[in-house]
């Protein structure tokens, strides 16, 4: 309407809007960027800046180790701190980006003198690159569906709790960077595919690099885009910016994938690879028609697709079979174990232990998709449509982007993460989609100039039953009522509307007004609700370090904290070089916090070992004392949360240790230790189980606290009361009891004719008797 | 055990080297009282003396010699000597006087007068030994009662003749397992008391053991460092770094949680569970934390006087267990930074806040401003001093860091010491300034990126294809404004309509026709290069059939405008009623809304571009 009056500075009018939006953007996305970082720090207020749990505490040691002794050395570690006697290559089998991203960090900040410590820098490494990945998300939704579903997309993924509960601060996981990574090579693919550019497709490899370098979870890119680039081609949508966009990327990007050294020749050797290749084959066959097709005659060209569809097939054939036959020649097809349960989900429960027991590869409940990523369950449908509307060679990528993390998030809780950002991206589209149509409507029917108190008196003046009468005449209706009051008088003047009226027609897609309005004020209050549960989630659900626990009681909050107890007591108070045995799950927390070697750790690549320990575990105590013993252990320590109540602990994770330690050593029998299918520690419990090392060390001397030994995880009295350690004494007890650390006796000595009886038996049965497995140590 | 019996050894040597050699070598001073009072109510020993000097002899004598077994001398962490009357302290060195067994360490006091014949003197001494108290027997169960083992000598070791002299053992108030029997003994509640015995010749020497029980904290820091960083901002933040350990009877055997629990008395007593910490008034940002975290168990109290922290660490300890903390605090700066004489100095304690701790290696670090200069050090006692740089937030040119090193230390040295340094205000500008300006060249390098042209060929296709593209963009914009310029004709059009039929004047109408008129046939010239333009130009290709199409949409649009213009004011002319001139445009209306809307449309979707 400004134009009305002055024509000439429209240009600069529209100049001016674009600029003051890109400026608004800018400020939106900055704060968006502060809003991710800012709702991952409840874990510092409420608990302190700490790394959590497991695995990051790993990260942690080795990002320690690279700031202290540099890249080269980092690539060349070799760690005898963990997995004794074996020990393990750490430059060759970590992922390195998380690490390095770190190191560099730290490094560029001391280097501008800001004396923060590694630790800082890891604990808040997850939020800074949660706010890239919303900014990325940005992106990339922009380029799919304009700014307006990024911004949306990028609020929502700000947020989302699924990937909160990997980023938290102090959540210093390969999770944290990849997500960004991700997001950010799908950015850069799309963005190739919208321009055609190859300088975006070079960015687009080194982007892939970086994941490459960061998770695991690459192989969920390299066949994604295939797939979508097989899709484009299937559906007649092949063009060279598709090429560009895809060529480029697996030359470049497999390259620079095998320079990982965990990656190395696996980036052309297993099948998770081999669907790139591939289509790599496909796409220049479809490029070669395109090319043939456009310079020959259509009758040539019919003769030619004949001649080279036979050979073609051929040459497919013969392909076909030797790949065939080089997966056939591996044992597992090609395929790694968790691979393999993506594909069959019940594969790891078959035949893996090891991947089953951990809690995060199982598939997840239904409940947890409400938890991880609320609300936008039920937009993202309404986003699938949209995109739809049109379907472009981006749209169709995220629909397909979501149809394929929604099954991988099926098959394992821990994937639920992929699943989020695509979630987002399409609750993003949907959001900004809806709020175009209902903001649109309102705008069109308010028109231009009038005050709006006005407008909504007039709306609510007009007759019902024109809502049903057609969106269109709903809209002239309104106008009609509307110019008429402005007009005051002149209420059957025609010449008064056609002004009004030329607007009036402006989208044939018209909300009534009401409907409109109400629609809006859902949609905010369904994004209400989502902020409301995102923070919640955050401050109460996964703000957990799981390393300290408090419990709410009535005479305040009660911390315990009696993991880093005991981990500062085997650190200053044993001998540097001895060695501790675990259960796997603490063997990065004791090297990383205690600085004691452990025989097993959370990677777990030697499933032997682990069945040792395991062995060791769910054996008498002499057993367990001898192979121990032959492992240099000097320290046993178990998780005990019978006195307060502390659920994941060694009693209750013992099934896995029987089962883990069978599968290698058929004297374990898990039956031996079950009472009707249960591991029972009560007096049903069979004597297998009340005689297991894990049983007497978890129980030393509990019943002296109460007088009955009542278990509070299980809710029972124990069955075996009173009992003496023989192999094993007492060292050290936490707080609360929740660890509980043993030292093996040294041994006896020898009485002269036994000794000689023991020497011919320990010659007769050494390292290597594989065959007798019946005491696989000594 | 073995430490114990060196000691036993050294005893006796240190008897027979006396035996052998009655020296009569240091002048002839007589020590008319002498009273001894040890404490070891704590870890350490802290023996206070007051010894009456009286000069018999005819020189003047302006030094005294103390003296003090090996054993004992090679422990002494702290040793003091002041006279009443007047009150002042004096200096004391090391000394080696030729004569004297190896056995026995000498220290030379300074006497503040020089003592002529029969003048008297009274010193009072203090001297605080660590390490004295041996744990016997060295290992002991967690049952187990924790028992030390004190050896002194019942008589003053002295290189004068003593005429009258006292000792008293202050012991903590527990059992009492032993202690030797020599004549006037006596054991009054906790306190043990030796003597009083008459002249005594110099070198008199009888050894006595006392054997007793002692729950006091053997915490000794094996290594202490304290950091003090003065910022001019108003804070001085200290940060300590503690390795504990616990130097009483080490642990044998098990550490039973349980019993340790239900029975601490018994079965922990040897064990401390607290340290206190007295740290100065309106200290705050207090932490304690160690390497893997924050240590949750402390509580704080604090009044106008002082601020006690009692922090607990990880886990108790027990004989022969170590740990490590951080504690750190802010002082607000006015309370410890003076100026004097054109100079500021930092006025701070030398020792750990710790009660009863003894450190075993001290190091404090002060670190002053960056830009500090003419640096020295006033301490009450002799350090060990060096000077470092340390680098930390955004500093240039580092901070200079004064080092100060000792052994041994006892609560008896928290006394304070003065780093004085000369520093100019302008320097704590310098930061900030350099924030300012580091982003502020970021933001004018990101202005002159996004307005300059920084393409390396101008002759390459893509940088042609910008340029005509740019060209492109520019002629649009132009074309849209020529249209929204005819649009806006078109509505004075309607304006003018909607005047007639209000006024009925069809004059005015007329003549806004004829300026429309004009004006629009002005500005479709205009359209017409651009038009060309855009059609000729390859980048435009896809745009033009767009560009085409709106201005076709244009002229129809004005066809029919100016159809219904006529009509109306035909109608008006003909003064046909109203209704019949609606009637009769009706569709004519209809086709000007859709068209107008299309337009519309179209003129965004250039805008898009």
């Amino acid at each position: 309407m400004a134009a009305l009056e002055s024509p000439q500075p429209a240009a600069t009018t529209t100049a001016m809007r674009h600029a003051f939006g890109n400026v608004l953007s800018v400020l939106i996305l900055v704060l968006i960027g502060v809003l991710a970082f800012s709702i991952r720090l409840f874990s510092v207020i409420k608990y302190e800046s700490v790394i959590h749990e497991f695995d990051p505490y790993f990260n942690y040691r080795v990002t320690q180790f690279l700031s202290k002794n540099g890249i080269y050395e980092f690539w060349n570690w070799f760690d005898d701190r963990t997995w004794y006697p074996l020990g393990r290559v750490i430059g060759g089998t970590v992922y390195p980006g998380l690490t390095l991203t770190a190191g560099t960090i730290w490094w560029v900040l001391n280097s501008l003198n800001i004396p923060l410590s590694v630790e800082t820098v890891c604990v808040f490494t997850a939020p800074v690159f949660s706010a890239f990945a919303s900014w990325a998300t940005y992106l990339l939704t922009k380029e799919v569906k304009g700014s307006g579903a990024g911004l949306a997309a990028a609020v929502l993924l700000a947020m989302v709790p699924s990937y909160i509960s990997r980023s938290v601060a102090g959540s210093y996981d390969n999770e944290a960077v990849a997500i960004f990574a991700l997001i950010f090579t799908f950015y850069l693919y799309i963005k190739t595919l919208n321009t055609g550019s190859l300088f975006y497709a070079t960015l687009n490899a080194l982007a892939y690099f970086y994941m490459v370098c960061s998770w695991g979870g690459y192989t969920f890119i390299i066949n994604l885009i295939p797939m979508h680039v097989l899709l484009c081609i299937v559906t007649g949508r092949y063009s060279p910016r598709l090429y560009i966009a895809y060529a480029p990327l697996v030359v470049l990007g497999t390259l620079l994938a095998a320079l990982v050294p965990v990656v190395g020749f696996n980036a052309v050797l297993t099948s998770e690879h081999f669907a790139s290749f591939l289509v790599f084959i496909i796409i220049h066959v479809v490029a070669l028609v395109y090319y043939i097709k456009g310079i020959l005659t259509p009758k040539m060209f019919k003769v030619a697709v004949t001649l080279v569809v036979s050979i073609g097939m051929v040459v497919c054939f013969i392909v076909v079979a030797i790949l065939v036959a080089l997966v056939a020649s591996s044992p597992t097809g090609g395929w790694s174990g968790r691979s393999l349960s993506l594909l069959d989900p019940t594969y790891a429960s078959k035949y893996i232990p090891i991947i089953a027991s951990v809690s995060e590869h199982q598939p997840p409940t239904w409940p947890s998709y409400f938890m991880d990523i609320n609300v936008l369950a039920f937009l993202v449908p309404a986003g699938i449509i949209a995109c739809f509307s049109p379907l472009s060679d981006s749209s169709s990528f995220v629909v397909l982007y979501i149809v394929m993390s929604v099954y991988f998030s099926g098959v394992m809780v821990r994937l639920m993460l992929v699943l989020a950002p695509a979630a987002c991206i399409m609750s993003g589209i949907a959001l900004s989609q809806a709020f175009d149509v209902f903001t649109g409507s309102i705008k069109y029917q308010l028109g231009g100039s009038s005050n709006s108190t006005d407008n909504a008196e007039d709306t609510n003046n007009a007759p019902k039953d024109d809502a049903s009468a057609g969106k269109t005449d709903k809209g002239e209706e309104i106008v009609k009522e509307r110019s008429s009051k402005k007009g005051k008088k002149k209420e059957r003047e025609p010449a008064d509307k056609p002004s009004v009226k030329s607007k009036a027609k402006k989208k044939a897609l018209v909300l009534p007004l009401e409907t409109s309005i109400v629609a809006l004020l859902l949609l905010i209050m369904l994004g209400a609700f989502y902020v409301i549960h995102c923070v919640w989630a955050a401050a109460e659900a996964y703000s957990a370090p799981s390393i300290v626990l408090t419990s709410q009681s009535r005479d305040g909050l009660h911390v315990f904290d009696d993991f880093r107890e005991s981990y500062a007591w085997l650190s200053h108070n044993t001998d540097v070089d001895d060695k501790v045995a675990s259960w796997w799950d603490y063997g990065y927390q004791t090297t990383a916090m205690a600085n004691r070697t452990v025989i097993v750790d959370n990677n777990t690549w030697n499933n032997t070992h682990i069945a040792t320990v395991g062995t060791a575990m769910s054996s008498p105590e002499k057993a367990a004392w001898e192979i121990f013993n032959s492992l240099d252990v000097k320290y046993v320590l178990v998780v005990f949360g019978g006195l307060i109540g502390y659920p994941s602990d060694d009693i209750n994770k013992f099934l896995w240790m029987v089962r883990i330690g069978g599968g290698v050593f058929p004297h374990i029998k898990e039956a031996d230790y079950l009472r009707d299918g249960q591991y029972r520690i009560d007096s049903e419990a069979t004597p297998t189980m009340l005689n297991c090392l894990m049983y007497k060390l978890s129980y030393y001397r509990f019943v002296e606290t109460d007088g009955k030994g009542y278990d509070r995880v299980r809710r029972t009295e124990i069955g075996k009361k009173h009992f003496k350690l023989t192999h094993f004494e007492e060292v050290f007890t936490s707080h609360h009891w929740m660890v509980r650390i043993y030292k093996l006796k040294p041994a006896r000595n020898r009485i002269r004719g036994r000794a000689k009886k023991l020497k011919s038996k320990t010659t007769s049965s050494g390292w290597s008797s594989k065959s007798e497995k019946k005491n696989p140590w000594v | 055990m073995k430490q114990s019996s060196v000691v036993v050894v050294d005893l006796l040597l240190l008897l027979l080297t006396i035996a052998v050699i009655a020296t009569p070598a240091f002048s002839d001073l007589v020590l008319s009282k002498v009273e001894r009072r040890i404490d070891v109510t704590s870890q350490f020993a802290r023996v206070t003396k007051s010894l009456k000097v009286v000069n018999p002899g005819s020189e003047s004598i302006s030094e005294f010699m103390l003296t003090f077994p090996k054993f004992l001398g090679n422990n002494l962490a702290y040793l003091s000597v002041k006279t009443k009357r007047p009150l002042a302290n004096l200096s004391v060195k090391k000394a080696d006087p030729k004569g004297i067994p190896d056995s026995i360490s000498v220290y030379s006091v300074a006497l503040p007068k020089t003592l002529s014949k029969g003048d008297s003197l009274t010193l009072e001494v203090v001297a605080t030994f660590t390490n004295v108290l041996q744990p016997f027997p060295e290992k002991i169960t967690q049952g187990e009662i924790h028992l030390v083992m004190l050896q002194e000598s019942a008589q003053y070791l002295s290189p004068y003749t003593v005429e009258s002299q006292s000792l008293s053992i202050k012991l903590p108030n527990a059992r009492i397992e032993s202690y030797s029997k020599l004549e006037n003994t006596k054991l009054q509640g906790s306190e043990l008391k030796y003597g009083p015995y008459k002249n005594l010749p110099p070198f008199s020497y009888s050894p006595i053991v006392v054997h007793f029980e002692s729950k006091a904290a053997f915490a000794v820091a094996e290594k202490l460092v304290r950091e003090i960083e003065v910022s001019h901002w108003g804070n001085v933040q200290v940060t300590e770094h503690y390795n504990v350990v616990h130097r009483g009877a080490q642990l044998k055997g098990e550490f039973s949680r349980l019993d340790f629990q239900a029975r601490p008395n018994p079965r922990g007593a040897s064990a401390f569970r607290h340290l206190l910490a007295r740290l100065p008034p309106r200290a705050h940002s207090i932490y304690y934390r160690d390497d893997i975290g924050n240590i949750s168990t402390s509580e704080m109290q604090s009044d106008s006087k002082k601020t006690e922290l009692l922090i607990e660490p990880r886990f108790p300890l027990f004989g022969g267990w170590k740990t490590f903390f951080t504690i750190g605090y802010g002082l607000p700066l006015s309370d410890f930074l003076f100026a004097s004489e054109g100079k500021r100095f930092v006025n701070i304690s030398f020792g750990s806040p710790m009660i009863d701790l003894v450190t075993e290696k001290l190091i404090v670090q002060v670190v002053l401003p960056e830009g500090s200069k003419d640096i020295s050090v006033t301490t009450p006692f002799a350090v060990k001093q060096s000077r470092e740089i340390k680098y930390s937030h955004l500093d240039i040119a580092g901070r200079p860091v004064v080092v100060l090193e000792k052994d041994n230390v006892v609560p008896d040295h928290n006394q304070h010491i003065q780093v004085y340094y000369k520093f100019s205000n302008i320097n704590l500008l310098s930061e900030p300034l350099m924030l300012i300006s580091g982003f502020f060249v970021l933001f004018i390098t990101c202005i002159i990126y996004t307005r300059a042209d920084f393409s390396i060929s101008k002759s390459s296709p893509t940088y042609l294809a910008k340029l005509q593209w740019d060209e492109v963009l520019a002629t649009l914009q132009e074309v849209q404004s020529i249209i929204q310029k005819c649009l806006a004709a078109h509505d004075k059009l309607e304006a003018s309509l909607r005047d007639l039929s209000r006024t009925g004047d069809f004059q005015t109408c007329k003549a806004a026709r004829k300026s429309t008129d004009s004006l629009l046939k002005d500005l479709s010239k205009e359209l017409k290069p651009l038009l060309g333009f855009l059609q000729s130009s390859p980048s435009a290709s896809h745009i033009s059939p767009k560009v085409e199409e709106l201005v076709v949409k244009e002229k129809e649009l004005q066809e029919k405008l100016m159809a219904k213009h006529t009509t109306v004011v035909e109608g008006y002319e003909k003064k046909s009623s109203g209704r019949d001139i609606e009637n009769r445009i009706a569709s004519q209306q209809q086709k000007i809304i859709a068209l107008r809307q299309e337009i519309e449309d179209l003129l965004e979707f250039i805008d898009e571009i």
